[in-house]
């Protein structure tokens, strides 16, 4: 057992065998959205309320643009993910699945909203 | 197995049997910004595929985020992005194991509903 690391010895168990490697995606996402969201907010809010011309030209600068492509691909993951385990907790049987199912759709589908929305308005 | 009790057996006392504790209110208010800020999250897509669309539809969505229901909505959200941060940010600490005594784990409670408070008065008056 001691030449095992502590990841290793976890791998595999519980109900759903995953259970490891969604705690790892939600640590990295976590660590990802704690750099990425306060760079968001320094650029996308002073943004907010300004005029259609303003915005445009902001946002075809790289930094802005990256930094709310970024934010809005790994935020939806987050939740994608976050969101999953609050309908496992509460919700159970064909209901968990449809709504488990609806969520990562909505996540995938907003995201790439997101990155199509910033790509038209950087390029 | 063909004769379980499978329905109607005593069932152990849930987390309803518990007194609200500091602990355990900032765990189920992660939860709860966590998900919640999703709204807000919808709304910013729309306003960016608003603004990759034409000027007239950038002021519709730029007028509801910014009208005084979107203002609300936005800041509420902002402190819950802010507080599901440090939430974060305290099980990345106990995800080390450190800090999971109770004095430890209150201290770091009221930051988070302290630091909260503060980051997002600071948010609205430097942005």
């Amino acid at each position: 057992m001691r030449y095992l690391t502590d990841r290793k010895r976890a791998v595999g168990w519980g109900s759903a065998k995953t259970g490891t490697a969604h705690f790892w995606v939600m640590k990295v996402s976590s660590a990802g959205l704690l750099v990425l969201i306060p760079l968001f907010l320094l650029t996308f809010a002073p943004m907010l309320g300004q005029d259609f011309e303003t915005v445009s030209a902001y946002y075809e600068r790289p930094f802005p643009a990256i930094v709310a492509a970024l934010t809005l691909w790994v935020g939806f993951m987050h939740f994608k993910d976050g969101v999953q385990v609050l309908i496992e907790d509460y919700v159970h049987g064909t209901a968990q699945k449809i709504l488990i199912i609806a969520m990562i759709c909505l996540s995938y589908a907003a995201a790439a909203t997101g990155l199509f929305a910033i790509a038209r308005l950087a390029l | 197995m063909a004769d379980v009790n499978r329905g109607n057996r005593p069932l152990s006392p849930h987390l309803t049997v518990y007194r609200p504790q500091l602990t355990s209110v900032t765990s189920i208010l992660v939860r709860i910004t966590g998900n919640a800020i999703v709204i807000a999250a919808l709304l910013i897509v729309w306003w960016f595929l608003a603004a990759s669309t034409s000027a007239e539809y950038f002021a519709v969505a730029d007028g509801v985020l910014t009208s005084w229901f979107g203002d609300l909505v936005m800041v509420l959200s902002l402190w819950g992005l802010w507080y599901h941060t440090l939430g974060g940010v305290r099980h990345l600490i106990w995800d080390n194991a450190v800090g999971l005594d109770l004095p430890t784990a209150e201290k770091l409670g009221w930051a988070a509903i302290g630091g909260s408070a503060v980051l997002t008065v600071l948010t609205l008056l430097v942005i």
